[in-house]
């Protein structure tokens, strides 16, 4: 087997502040998930950006196919039913 | 043919608005032109961090010292950044560092001028850095969406670069005459390769009418210049210096200021390898690399004995 000289990519998610989800800023290589966590602090996070970091390898991360985007997500497209606002009803009703 | 109406979908996509992702199809030259900018603004920031180490330890107090390290990482992380954008279009962070090493990819021109004085500090971040925000902020509706967001937060990040830069120049100005003598010096060493940091003029400039067309540049070399001069002719009077063109001056019917030309000889030979420390700035960046090869390979090796003994970090 060759070995590998290369560190692999990892993609990294931040939470900025408490109460918000993990958002994707970018990706960096690593050694390992502890060099991962400790670059995207150095990198994603030098101006107070974050107060908690996921990394992933990005090898494990699958993706939707952009080409089947509208068929992928055609089944949606005619329910507008799902949506509150495609209900008659009167003004008078309050509270909902 | 699948490729003319993907092309169609695609300069449709670029007209709207809407931004390309990595996996979006793309036309081959579209891609490259992306790999080639941004990997060359990638190696700029890395490169550019030389100019500016060089000052660090000379730094004259603890809080100049501890700002010009802070925007010396910046840089790295900028570069960083970037590199990761490039990626995301099929090329490696190895060919990429290849390329640089090799003299294949260019870097900003700028760093290959040397930072003589303590003044050059300010001079590089008002107008070195002011340069590369004129340029980048454009660049944050960029249509390629992984360049964009990097951009997006490196111009976050840049304007610190500027203040911090002119703040230098202020207090310099307002110093000793040696002190004045100095800040006026390194503006003019630094004015004219900054007003060339903007490219080749509009017609002599191949590749601004394909890349507008695809919306990855905004505006033209010459009007971003044109731009820089306008805000530079009047911040130097702040620092009661001067910028080292004769020719410069308010022109009441264009609105803007006239300003001299530029000696293209000059900036085509430091291009071409022949600047003041090109090859110094290049032997830097390859000694870092291969001084740092074993600590790749032992981090890398380290990892791996850790996954056979099975306690993954």
């Amino acid at each position: 087997m060759e070995k590998q000289h290369n560190w692999p990519l990892w993609e990294i998610f931040i939470r900025s502040r408490q109460g918000l989800d993990h958002k994707h800023v970018g990706s960096l290589h690593a050694a390992d998930s502890a060099m991962a966590i400790e670059n995207a602090r150095d990198v994603y996070t030098r101006r107070m950006e974050g107060i908690s970091i996921w990394v992933v390898e990005s090898k494990y991360v699958h993706a939707s196919n952009p080409d089947e985007a509208s068929s992928f997500y055609d089944p949606a497209n005619d329910k507008v039913y799902r949506h509150p606002t495609f209900y008659d009803l009167p003004d008078e009703l309050k509270h909902m | 043919m699948m490729t003319d109406a993907s092309s169609t979908i695609f300069q449709d996509k670029i007209d709207q608005d809407i931004r390309i992702e990595p996996k979006d199809w793309m036309p081959d030259a579209y891609r490259k032109t992306l790999i080639r900018q941004i990997s060359q603004h990638a190696h700029s920031e890395i490169v550019g961090m030389l100019p500016e180490a060089n000052w660090i330890t000379r730094a004259p107090s603890l809080r100049r010292k501890a700002t010009l390290i802070a925007k010396v990482q910046d840089e790295a992380g900028h570069g960083l950044y970037l590199y990761s954008a490039a990626e995301t279009l099929g090329i490696s962070r190895e060919e990429m560092i290849d390329q640089l090493h090799s003299g294949k990819a260019k870097y900003s021109s700028i760093f290959n001028y040397p930072t003589l004085t303590w003044a050059d500090m300010g001079a590089i971040g008002w107008l070195v850095d002011g340069a590369a925000i004129m340029n980048q902020v454009p660049l944050c509706r960029a249509s390629y969406g992984p360049y964009a967001r990097a951009m997006v937060r490196i111009c976050k990040e840049e304007s610190f670069h500027q203040r911090q830069g002119f703040e230098i120049l202020l207090t310099l100005s307002r110093g000793s005459e040696a002190q004045r003598r100095m800040c006026q010096d390194a503006i003019d060493r630094w004015w004219w390769p900054s007003v060339m940091m903007f490219g080749p003029n509009d017609d002599a400039s191949p590749h601004t009418a394909q890349s507008m067309q695809w919306k990855i540049k905004r505006f033209t070399n010459d009007e971003l210049r044109q731009r820089f001069v306008d805000i530079c002719a009047e911040q130097v009077k702040l620092l009661g210096m001067t910028i080292p063109d004769d020719q410069l001056r308010w022109n009441e019917e264009r609105q803007h200021y006239d300003f001299g030309p530029i000696d293209w000889e000059e900036f085509r030979n430091v291009i071409n390898g022949n600047g003041p420390c090109n090859k110094e700035r290049l032997a830097a960046r390859v000694q870092a690399h291969e001084d740092g090869a074993w600590v790749r390979e032992a981090a890398l090796a380290h990892a791996e004995k850790k996954i056979q003994y099975g306690k993954t970090a």
